[in-house]
C-alpha cells in the first residue's frame, strides 16, 4: 500500500538520518546507492545486444527468467568506455518499472553514514552529472556520491 | 471486516446479475411473452432487492422495489412491455449500478433518493392499476396464450414432480387458472403470499422457498465451481511461462546427454508442462459473450436516440478467448458497433427508399480459425461512401490526389482507419469526431491482431478482426542475422524462400537502389535485416540468400536473414521502460540455452526499412495471397513418390513440409507415426497408398503435413520437386481410386492425388470421394471460408474442366461475381453466410438466375432451402452431378451463345 521507503528521500535529501549505502566505483568515482534500492549484486552475465538501442544500454540479461536491461554506468556518466579486458559487475536495482542492472567497475562494502556528513551537490559539477547525484557524504579520505537511481534510469529510446 | 466481505460478495454477485439482467431485458423486447425469461428477470431483481434490504441500503431497495412491482405486473400478464417501460427499467439498472459504485468506494449509498425516477416508476406502475380498474380483463387473445402456456407448464411440472413433492404439485395445479405463467416449477405455489406481502420484509415468504429451490437445482454447479482471483490466474500463467522456458532448457540439455533416465524424465516433464500450459490457459479463457452481453443495450439505446430500428444478432458468443484479450477488445468492439449503428445503418425512411427492410440488421460473429479468433461485425447499412472517404483524406492531406485515383475501393474503405478521418456529415455525441477507428486499429494491432474492412455500397459494411487466442505464449521462427538471434512471430510469416548461388543472388533486382524480388510474377519489396538493425553484414559472404516473406497490415515484404533456425513456442516478455520506444521489437524471450533473444515487431521492422510506408499511401497488394490479376491461378506443390514421378497437390491444402529422421518415426497400431508438436502425427507412405510398390523409408523422410482443424496427417513422399503457379486448363479424370486425375503443369503431365481419399486411409474422418465424369466449360465461383476445403473443391472442379474463381466470404464472393461472369456458385460459408450470399444474389438482377449449390458438412440436413442443390462436403460425384445438371438446365433456359461467351471471356482473363 505505502510506497517503498527508498522513494521518499528523493525530494528531501537533507533529512536523512543514519543510513546504509551499497557502494561501488565507476572510473575514479565512489558511488553509493541506498541499500534498500539494491536487489542484488552479480558477476558478469552473458548479455544480448539490442540493435538500435541508445548506447547507454549495454544489452539484456536473463536474471532467473526475468529479462533485465543493463545500463553501462560509464556511458551514463559520460566517462571513457570500458576496454575489452575490463569486466563489469551487475548491480541490480529495483525500480517502479521492474529491475534494472547497472554495470559498474567494482563493488564495495555496505557502509553506514551519519546524516551530518551530508551535503547537497556542489553547483560547479557538470550539469549532466549533477542531475544524477542526490548529494555527497564527506567520508574520511573520500567522498561518497549518492546516486539518484530514478534519474539514472531515465533513458528513453526513440526509434 | 466481515460486513465488508458480505458487501463485496453482494457487489460481485449483483454486478454479474445486472449484466445478465440488461441483456435479458433487451431480449424481452423481442420475446415479450417468454415466461422463463420473465421469471428469470423477476428473480434476479428480487434477489438484488432482497440483499439491499438485508444490508440496509434503503434507497437502493426502494428504487428496486418499484421496478420489481412493474416486472411483477409484466409477469402476471397484467400489462405488456412497451419501449417506455423498458427504458424506465433500464434506467433503474443504471441507478443500481451507480449506487453500487458508490457502495464499492465508500461502503455507503450516495445518499441520493432518486425521487424523480421513483416518481416515474410509481406513475408507470399505477397507470396499469388504473387501466386494470377500467377494463377488468386483459385482451382475450393474451389470455388464451397465457392459458396455453399454463397448461403446458402444468404438464411439465407434474413430470418433474419426483423432486418437487406431490403436495406442491397439487397446489400448483389447483391455483393455475388464476396464475400467470409460472416462474419456475415451485415458485408459483408461493406467489400469492409474496404478492400480498409486497411491503413487508423482502426476504420473507416466497423468497425463502425461492432460494431453497435454487439451492436444489444449483447445488451441483456450486459444488463443482469456485471463484478465483484473476490476479492468481495471471500469476499461474507467468509461472507456467517460466516452466515452459525451463523445460526448453532442460530439453536442450538432455538431448546432448546419453543418460536414458534423464531423457525419459525430460520427455515426461515436456509432456506435463504442455498439459499444464493448456490447462492454465483454459482457466483464463472466457467466452466472447462476456463482452457481447453489453452490446444489446448499447445498440438499443443508440437506435432509440438516432430514431433507427436495429436488430442485433450474435453468432458464436461461446467462442473463447484469453481474458487479457477479452479486456483489450472490449472498447474497440463497442466502438465499431457504435459506428455501425450511427453511420452504417440508415434511418427507416432511407432504408425503405432503398427498398430494404425498415429494420437494420447488425450481426456479430465469432469463430476460431487456424489458432486465431475471427470476429466479424456485419451491418446491412449504406456501406462506406468511398468517394467521400477519398475526398476527405485528400482534404486533410492524408492522401495524395494521384494516389486516390489509383486506389481500389477496398483500400479506400480502409482509409477510415487513418487518424483524423471521419466521414460523418456532422459530429454527433456518438461518433464522427475522427478519433476512434484509428484507435480501434491501434488497439487491435497492439495485441497482435489485424483489422480489415470491406464495404459494399448500399449493402453494408463488414469489419473483420483477427486476433490471437492468447498473448502469453506464441509460436515463433528463430532466425539469425549479424551474429544475433531474433524471433519472428509465426502469425506474420507467409513463406520461406531460399536462393542459392550466384544465379540466386541475381534474382534480387534493384529499382533505384530498392531491392525487389519477383515472386510468382509479382514484385516483393526486400529488406536486409542486418541493414535495418545496423548489424555487421554476414549475408554477403554466404552464397545462400534466405528470405522470410512476412505480412503486416495486409502488405507483404521479404526480409533477408543469415540463417533460419527452427520454430519454437516462446514466452513473450516485455522490454524494460528504457527500450519501450524501439518499434522494431515486440518484446524478448529466453531461449533454450538461457540467453535472451529479441522478438521482432514485423510492422516496426517493415516501416523502419521503408518497405511499408508509414502513411500507407498506397498499398501494393490489397488482398493477402491473391494478387488482383492472378486470382484464377492456383499454386501447386510438386513431388515424387515411388513410381509416380510427378504428382501435385494444391499448396493451399498443405500445412507444412517436414523432414523427419528415421529414428523419430515410430509405430502405433501397425501404422507409422511421429511425435510432432506435442501430438502424434500419423504418417502414410504415399506410393503404397496409391497402389504402387512399397518403398523403403528414406532417412530423413520427406513428409507433407496436412491439417484441418484439429486433424493432422502426414504423407511420406520421396522428394519435393517444386512449387508451381498455374491455372489448369486441360485435365483428365482418373480411374485409379486415389488419384483425382492428371493435368499439364509446367509443361509436363502431372498426377493429382485425391487427398481426402488418401488421407482416409490414415483417418476415417477425412471423408472420401469418387470419380468425376462431367465436363462443361462454365466458370464456377467457390465461396468457402476454409482455405482447405476451398482448395479441395477447386481441385475437384478444375480437374473436371471447370474454371474456378475463389472467394473466402460472402462479401468477397459478391464483389467477384460483379467482375467475373460465372455459370454457377458453390458455397460453403458458416452460420448464415451462405444464406446471406444467396439472398444478396437474388436481389441483383444479373446474378438472380445463377444456380447456387451449397456444400455442407451436415449430412443430416437434406433441406436445400433457398439453394438449388445441397451436397456433402466430400461428395465429389454429387457435386459434379449437381453442377452438370444445373448448368445444363441453365443452358436450356438462357441463350446458349451468351453462356458460351461467358465461358470464353473468363478463360481469356
Amino acid at each position: 500500500m505505502t510506497p517503498p521507503p527508498s522513494v521518499t528521500p528523493e525530494h528531501n535529501p537533507t533529512a536523512l538520518a543514519s543510513r546504509q549505502y551499497s557502494t561501488f566505483t565507476v572510473g575514479n568515482f565512489f558511488f553509493g546507492i541506498e541499500v534498500l534500492e539494491v536487489q542484488e549484486v552479480l558477476r558478469h552475465l552473458e548479455m544480448t545486444k539490442v540493435p538500435l538501442s541508445p548506447s547507454v544500454i549495454e544489452g539484456l540479461i536473463n536474471l532467473r527468467g526475468q529479462i533485465v536491461s543493463a545500463l553501462d554506468m560509464r556511458t551514463r556518466l559520460g566517462l571513457s568506455p570500458r576496454t575489452e579486458h575490463e569486466t563489469s559487475m551487475n548491480m541490480v536495482v529495483r525500480s517502479v518499472d521492474g529491475a534494472v542492472s547497472l554495470l559498474v567497475d567494482e563493488i564495495g562494502d555496505v557502509i553506514e553514514v551519519q546524516a551530518d556528513a551530508f551535503e547537497s551537490t556542489p553547483d560547479n559539477l557538470p550539469p549532466e552529472q549533477r542531475d544524477l547525484i542526490r548529494g555527497i557524504y564527506k567520508l574520511e579520505g573520500r567522498l561518497l556520491l549518492v546516486l539518484s537511481t530514478e534519474r539514472v534510469l531515465q533513458v528513453s529510446a526513440a526509434n | 471486516m466481515e460486513d465488508r466481505e458480505i458487501i463485496n460478495e453482494f457487489l460481485i454477485e449483483s454486478g454479474e446479475n445486472l449484466t445478465r439482467l440488461e441483456a435479458e431485458i433487451v431480449d424481452l423486447e423481442r420475446r415479450p411473452k417468454d415466461p422463463a425469461l420473465l421469471a428469470s428477470i423477476f428473480r434476479t431483481i428480487h434477489t438484488i432487492k432482497g440483499t439491499c434490504g438485508f444490508l440496509s441500503f434503503g434507497n437502493l431497495e426502494n428504487v428496486t422495489h418499484i421496478a420489481e412491482n412493474i416486472l411483477s405486473q409484466l409477469r402476471n400478464g397484467e400489462r405488456s412491455l412497451t419501449p417506455v417501460l423498458t427504458s424506465v427499467v433500464l434506467e433503474t439498472m443504471d441507478v443500481i449500478r451507480r449506487e453500487m459504485a458508490s457502495i464499492e468506494a465508500t461502503s455507503v449509498e450516495s445518499g441520493e433518493t432518486y425521487d424523480d425516477l421513483r416518481a416515474r416508476l410509481t406513475r408507470t406502475c399505477n397507470e396499469i392499476r388504473q387501466e386494470q380498474g377500467e377494463s377488468a380483463a386483459p385482451p382475450a387473445q393474451d389470455k388464451s396464450v397465457a392459458t396455453n402456456t399454463q397448461e403446458s407448464r402444468a404438464a411439465e411440472i407434474s413430470e418433474s414432480s419426483s423432486t418437487a413433492g406431490v403436495a406442491v404439485v397439487a397446489g400448483v395445479v389447483g391455483v393455475v387458472p388464476e396464475l400467470p405463467p409460472p416462474a419456475a416449477k415451485v415458485a408459483p405455489a408461493t406467489h400469492p403470499v409474496e404478492e400480498s406481502s409486497h411491503d413487508t420484509s423482502p426476504v420473507a415468504g416466497g423468497n425463502a422457498i425461492d432460494m431453497e429451490k435454487q439451492t436444489v437445482s444449483k447445488a451441483s454447479i456450486a459444488d463443482s465451481t469456485i471463484r478465483v482471483d484473476v490476479g492468481l490466474l495471471d500469476k499461474l500463467m507467468n509461472l507456467v511461462g517460466e516452466l515452459v522456458l525451463a523445460r526448453n532448457q532442460i530439453l536442450q540439455f538432455s538431448s546432448k546427454q546419453d543418460d536414458s533416465t534423464l531423457n525419459a524424465t525430460a520427455q515426461r516433464l515436456n509432456l506435463i508442462t504442455t498439459q499444464l500450459q493448456e490447462g492454465v490457459m483454459k482457466t483464463r479463457m472466457q467466452p466472447i459473450g462476456v463482452v457481447w452481453n453489453k452490446l444489446p443495450r448499447v445498440v438499443r439505446d443508440l437506435a432509440a436516440s438516432c430514431g433507427k430500428q436495429i436488430q442485433l444478432d450474435m453468432d458464436g458468443a461461446e467462442t473463447e478467448l484469453d481474458k487479457s484479450i477479452i479486456e483489450a477488445i472490449k472498447d474497440p468492439l463497442t466502438h465499431i458497433v457504435r459506428n455501425c449503428c450511427d453511420h452504417g445503418i440508415e434511418t427507416p425512411e432511407a432504408r425503405l427508399r432503398a427498398s430494404k427492410a425498415a429494420q437494420g440488421r447488425l450481426l456479430l460473429r465469432a469463430y476460431h480459425e487456424g489458432g486465431q479468433v475471427n470476429i466479424e461485425i456485419i451491418d446491412d447499412g449504406g456501406g462506406i461512401n468511398v468517394a467521400r472517404v477519398k475526398q476527405k483524406a485528400v482534404e486533410r492531406g492524408l492522401l495524395r490526389p494521384e494516389h486516390a485515383e489509383q486506389m481500389s475501393d477496398r483500400e479506400a474503405a480502409n482509409l477510415v482507419f487513418l487518424p483524423g478521418l471521419s466521414t460523418a456529415k456532422e459530429v454527433t455525441s456518438i461518433s464522427g469526431r475522427g478519433v476512434g477507428m484509428d484507435v480501434v486499429k491501434t488497439n487491435i494491432e497492439k495485441i497482435g491482431g489485424i483489422v480489415d474492412l470491406v464495404s459494399r455500397p448500399g449493402q453494408g459494411t463488414t469489419v473483420k478482426i483477427k486476433i490471437p487466442l492468447t498473448l502469453a505464449i506464441i509460436p515463433g521462427l528463430v532466425i539469425s542475422s549479424g551474429g544475433e538471434r531474433f524471433i519472428i512471430p509465426q502469425v506474420s510469416l507467409l513463406e520461406l524462400l531460399r536462393l542459392e548461388g550466384e544465379s540466386g543472388k541475381k534474382q534480387i533486382e534493384r529499382i533505384h537502389g530498392a531491392p525487389v524480388y519477383r515472386r510468382r510474377g509479382s514484385l516483393l519489396p526486400i529488406a536486409f535485416l542486418n541493414e535495418v538493425l545496423r548489424l555487421p553484414g554476414v549475408a554477403a559472404e554466404s552464397d545462400v540468400l534466405n528470405i522470410v516473406v512476412l505480412q503486416a497490415e495486409n502488405r507483404q515484404f521479404g526480409l533477408v536473414v543469415d540463417d533460419i533456425n527452427d520454430t519454437q513456442e516462446i514466452v513473450v516478455k516485455p522490454l524494460g521502460k528504457q527500450l519501450k520506444g524501439l518499434a522494431s521489437y515486440a518484446g524478448a524471450t529466453i531461449m533454450g540455452d538461457g540467453r535472451v533473444a529479441l522478438i521482432l515487431d514485423v510492422l516496426g521492422v517493415g516501416q523502419r526499412s521503408g518497405v511499408l510506408s508509414e502513411a500507407r499511401e498506397h498499398g501494393r497488394a490489397e488482398d493477402g495471397r491473391h494478387d488482383a490479376g492472378h486470382e484464377d491461378r492456383q499454386t501447386f506443390l510438386l513431388f515424387r513418390a515411388g513410381s509416380f514421378e510427378r504428382m501435385a497437390v494444391p499448396l493451399s491444402l498443405v500445412a507444412r513440409l517436414e523432414e523427419f529422421p528415421a529414428s523419430r518415426i515410430e509405430r502405433a497400431g501397425g501404422k507409422l507415426v511421429v511425435q510432432y508438436r506435442e501430438r502424434i502425427l500419423p504418417l502414410t507412405p504415399l506410393s503404397p497408398a496409391l497402389g504402387g510398390a512399397p518403398t523403403e523409408l528414406a532417412d530423413p523422410a520427406q513428409v507433407i503435413v496436412f491439417a484441418e482443424g484439429d486433424r493432422m496427417a502426414g504423407l511420406v513422399v520421396d522428394q519435393i520437386i517444386d512449387i508451381h503457379d498455374e491455372t489448369i486448363h486441360v485435365g483428365t479424370s482418373s480411374t485409379q481410386p486415389r488419384l483425382s486425375g492428371s493435368a499439364v503443369l509446367g509443361g509436363k503431365v502431372t498426377d493429382f492425388i485425391d487427398l481426402p481419399a488418401v488421407l482416409c486411409t490414415t483417418d476415417e474422418a477425412w471423408g472420401s470421394g469418387s470419380t468425376p465424369k462431367h465436363h462443361s466449360p462454365v466458370p464456377v465461383l467457390v465461396a468457402d471460408s476454409s482455405s482447405f476445403s476451398r482448395g479441395q473443391i477447386r481441385n475437384y472442379l478444375e480437374l473436371s474442366g471447370y474454371p474456378v474463381v475463389e472467394a473466402s466470404g460472402a462479401s468477397e464472393a459478391l464483389a467477384k461475381l460483379e467482375r467475373h461472369p460465372v455459370g454457377a456458385v458453390v458455397v460453403s460459408l458458416p452460420a448464415g453466410g451462405a444464406n446471406q450470399l444467396v439472398d444478396e444474389m437474388r436481389r441483383v438482377p444479373s446474378l438472380k438466375s445463377i444456380p447456387v449449390i451449397t456444400v455442407s458438412d451436415d449430412t443430416a440436413a437434406q433441406d436445400a432451402g433457398s439453394f438449388d442443390a445441397r451436397v456433402d462436403r466430400f461428395d465429389r460425384e454429387g457435386l459434379l452431378r449437381s453442377l452438370g445438371r444445373l448448368s445444363e438446365a441453365l443452358q436450356e433456359h438462357s441463350p446458349s451463345a451468351e453462356l458460351a461467351g461467358v465461358g470464353g471471356r473468363e478463360q481469356k482473363q
